[in-house]
Formats: C-alpha cells, sequence, structure tokens
C-alpha cells in the first residue's frame, strides 16, 4: 500500500507528494577519502528504522528529515 | 516411465552438517545455480544452501521471467549474451523442463532520444554477435500488429524500435527446482527454512554461520540474497552500496493465445508479455523509494494498466487477475555487485536489482569460478564491489532499468 507522510508545514499527505531523497548522510567537507567513499556510494540500507529525507514538492517545496520503518512503511510520529 | 509421468523428489530435508566447504546464504536462482556449479564443475560437493523461507520465494519467483541479452554497455552485453547461451542448454544440462519459449522483444521508441538510443544499441549488440536490429514503424506493426503506434493518441506515437528476435520467457519455479534438484543430486545439501541469523568473523575473516540450528562452519560464505543483501552483510559487518527498492507487476486472467512478442516502451516504462499460462504480464519500473514491504499499491495498478491500454488497445478489454511485489538490491549504476568483499571468505553475488533472473546461470557459473580458484573471471571482473571508488562504474539504467 501507499502511506502518508507528515509534513510540519502542510499535514499529513500522500507519498505520492513528496519526492525520496535517500537514508540520511552527514554533511562534512571535511571527510578523508575513505569517509568520502563510504559517505558517498556506501548505505546501510536497514530493514528496520531509518533516518531519511523527503522533498515536499507538491506543498512547501521543502526538505524534511523522517523516520520511517522500512518494513512496514510506517513513520515514527515527531 | 516417461519423463512426463516420472514422479521427481525436488528436495529431501537432510541435517545441516556442521562444516560446509562453501556455505550459500540464499535459495534463489544465484544461491542454487552457485551451488550447482560449484559441484558440477569444480568437484565442491560439500556445500550447503541456506534458505530462510522455501527456494525460490523471493526475487526469481516474483520476476517477469524474460531472457534477453540487449544490454548497452560492452561488459553487460557480453556476460548477458553467455547467460543467454547458457540458458538455452540449461533443460538438457539439468534434465528438467523449463518451457523456455522464444518470442522477440521489441523496446519502442516515442522519442528522438530514445530513438537514438536503440540505434546505438543496436549497433552495439551487432558488434557483440548479438542479434538486434534497428526498424521502423511500419516493421514494428507488421511484426506485431497488436501495438498502437500512437500509443493512445497522446502525442508520444512511436517512431522507430530496437528488436531482439531471442527475447524469450521461462518458467521461473522450473529453473529454481531444476538447479535445486540438480545440485542435491551432485551431494549440495540445500535446507529450507533455515535463516542464518549471524556471521562469525574472526581476525578479519568470516568463519561461520549461526542458524537456529547451531553454529555452522564455513571455508567461504557466499551472499546471494538479492533484495536482503545488506541486511546479510550487516551481520559480517559491512556496508554496500545498495538500496533496496520495491518492484511491482501485474497479470489479467488467462486467454487465448494473442500475443506472441515481449513489448516493451522505453519512454512509457512498461513492458507485457502473455505468460504460457494464458496471461497477460505487464511489468514497469521499481518505484523511486526505498522499502522491505512486499505489499502492493493501487497507484501503480491503475497507471500501468492505463499505459499498457494506450500501448496494446486489446488490453482494455481484459480482467485483472492479481498483482505482486518483490524486492530488489539496486546498485548505483544498474549493474551487478560480484565478488571478494573486505571480509575475508564472505563473498557477494548482489545488485541483481531488476536484471537478475536473466542473469542466473552466468552469475552462477561465475561465482563458482570465483570461489573454487579465488580468481574473479573477466566475464565478472567489471562488477567488482568496489568499482565506485576508482571511477569504473558500468553505467546501464537504459536498458536494466525495467525488466
Amino acid at each position: 500500500m501507499g502511506f502518508r507522510l507528515t509534513c510540519p508545514n502542510c499535514g499529513e499527505r500522500s507519498y505520492h507528494e513528496f519526492h525520496f531523497g535517500g537514508e540520511l548522510r552527514l554533511f562534512d567537507p571535511d571527510l578523508t577519502d575513505q569517509q568520502d567513499y563510504d559517505n558517498t556510494w556506501l548505505r546501510t540500507n536497514a530493514a528496520g528504522p531509518q533516518q531519511e529525507r523527503w522533498f515536499h514538492w507538491a506543498g512547501c517545496r521543502r526538505w524534511l528529515t523522517v523516520e520511517r520503518d522500512t518494513r512496514d512503511n510506517s513513520f515514527k510520529p515527531s | 516411465m516417461s519423463g512426463l509421468l516420472r514422479r521427481r523428489t525436488y528436495l529431501q530435508a537432510r541435517e545441516p552438517k556442521r562444516r560446509y566447504d562453501v556455505i550459500v546464504i540464499g535459495g534463489g536462482g544465484h544461491g542454487l545455480a552457485t551451488a550447482y556449479y560449484l559441484a558440477s564443475r569444480h568437484g565442491i560437493t560439500n556445500v550447503g544452501v541456506f534458505e530462510r523461507s522455501y527456494i525460490g520465494g523471493g526475487a526469481t519467483g516474483r520476476n517477469t521471467t524474460v531472457l534477453r541479452a540487449n544490454y548497452k554497455m560492452p561488459e553487460s552485453v557480453a556476460f548477458f549474451k553467455q547467460s543467454f547461451e547458457l540458458y538455452r542448454n540449461l533443460s538438457l544440462e539439468l534434465d528438467y523442463n523449463l518451457l523456455m519459449s522464444r518470442r522477440g522483444l521489441f523496446w519502442l521508441a516515442h522519442s528522438e532520444n530514445s530513438l537514438r538510443l536503440q540505434r546505438e544499441r543496436s549497433l552495439l549488440n551487432q558488434a557483440f554477435g548479438v542479434d538486434t536490429i534497428f526498424i521502423g514503424p511500419d516493421d514494428v506493426v507488421e511484426l506485431c500488429p497488436q501495438i498502437d503506434l500512437s500509443a493512445g493518441g497522446k502525442g508520444h506515437p512511436i517512431i522507430g524500435a530496437s528488436y531482439h528476435p531471442p527475447g524469450s520467457v521461462i518458467r521461473h519455479d522450473a529453473v529454481v527446482w531444476g538447479y535445486a534438484a540438480a545440485a542435491q543430486r551432485l551431494g549440495v545439501d540445500v535446507h529450507e527454512g533455515a535463516e542464518v541469523t549471524g556471521i562469525d568473523v574472526e581476525n578479519g575473516r568470516a568463519v561461520a554461520i549461526r542458524t537456529p540450528a547451531g553454529r555452522i562452519e564455513a571455508g567461504t560464505i557466499v551472499s546471494a540474497t538479492a533484495g536482503y543483501t545488506s541486511t546479510v552483510a550487516a551481520l559480517a559487518g559491512i556496508r554496500l552500496p545498495l538500496a533496496t527498492h520495491p518492484l511491482q507487476a501485474f497479470v489479467t486472467e488467462p486467454y487465448k493465445p494473442i500475443l506472441d512478442r515481449i513489448v516493451a516502451s522505453a519512454d512509457m516504462l512498461i513492458y507485457v508479455s502473455q505468460t504460457t499460462r494464458g496471461e497477460i504480464l505487464v511489468g514497469a519500473e521499481i518505484e523511486r523509494y526505498t522499502t522491505y514491504s512486499t505489499r502492493s499499491t493501487f497507484s501503480f495498478l491503475a497507471e500501468c494498466a492505463s499505459r499498457a491500454i494506450d500501448l496494446l488497445p486489446f488490453t482494455a478489454k481484459l480482467r485483472i487477475l492479481r498483482q505482486w511485489t518483490g524486492v530488489c538490491d539496486m546498485s548505483p549504476d544498474y549493474s551487478p555487485l560480484m565478488g571478494p568483499t573486505e571480509v575475508d571468505g564472505f563473498l557477494v553475488t548482489a545488485g541483481w536489482g531488476t536484471w537478475g533472473f536473466k542473469a542466473i546461470p552466468a552469475g552462477g557459473t561465475a561465482m563458482a569460478e570465483l570461489v573454487a580458484t579465488g580468481v574473479a573471471p573477466s566475464s565478472i571482473a567489471p562488477f567488482r564491489i568496489d568499482r565506485f571508488r576508482d571511477d569504473r562504474a558500468v553505467p546501464d539504467r537504459s536498458s536494466a532499468g525495467t525488466h
């Protein structure tokens, strides 16, 4: 089934309104080459709770970070 | 007794041994093929396959069974050509009828961009001895009169296509059963309902697996778990360049033979074929978000049914029977990830995304050779796991992205 996300600006909306931005990754300009490789290419790809980014393109057009359980697409209430 | 009536035993339940030379995690096509080729080509028969559920219950049982070799990167064309050739003789080799059926496969272009892509693809395929030709709309409709060249009259008519005559469908369950039975005849143990819950790593080397039946030692451990590869790799403490996306498909009720080709559209991102049972099968691209959930969505069904009707108007009258979802381990460049990892003795055959089924024989022979000799054969060397570190990606999204 599809699912619904709660946008802090727009409220609860269908996932069709959002663009998936992948799992949350650290951003740090001072990474070593090894850390940069890990950060750019490798993924935890967890089967369970995952911190991730979504872009609400059909609404407020802002990025949000949410925690979703990838086994059943349920969201942790914020 | 005739072959048709002969009673076949597919799997015999056996107690797991305390030690195997090679443990394969995952009893799908790739895992069972790797075990079979280890036994048949390299004489390594002390092999245990551990499947969490039943054999072929994951991606191998959920894919849409299209076999083709018309890829668009030199490395991929050579690899999938080898796989297709192995598939052609597989029924004989495994002594098991896989119901392979040659159909011919279109890749339709509705835009200048994808037209150019189909032309390039045909030329590249021909350079590798793969039979793919570039054809115009007249040829499309002559080969498959069911196709609506106006694609539903929505402003994106079909302006050309690449046509791959060897494109085939095969019975996916039979591939799994054939490999499992043949491997077992050679002495391989196949354990169903045996989930691997841990991998013991000592001094940087994987030495054993943990199962509910206890600890089992291994010379080498191979993960062949497709969409679940990241979770198995996590047991060994490593991360891989993979994200698990859902892929959906649906079939209609069975009808008389009406569509003898496989029709794929580069711009509409769907493909349609008729199964041997008569169902019209429609599949599409992966969903953009990641998930391990295998629940299907209504929006997919509605959208893809609409596109199928635009492409093949006769499908408007058909009734949908069922839909399903599988999970795919997508690599960043839409090519496989095969070979050793940073943990010694732990190998993965992964990154099978939406193109794994057609790669089973070539993937299995290559992994078996890698395990037996310690050297990756040249066919899979370009698909090494750390290729992104030195910018050696094999980007093949245009030809691997749907099925």
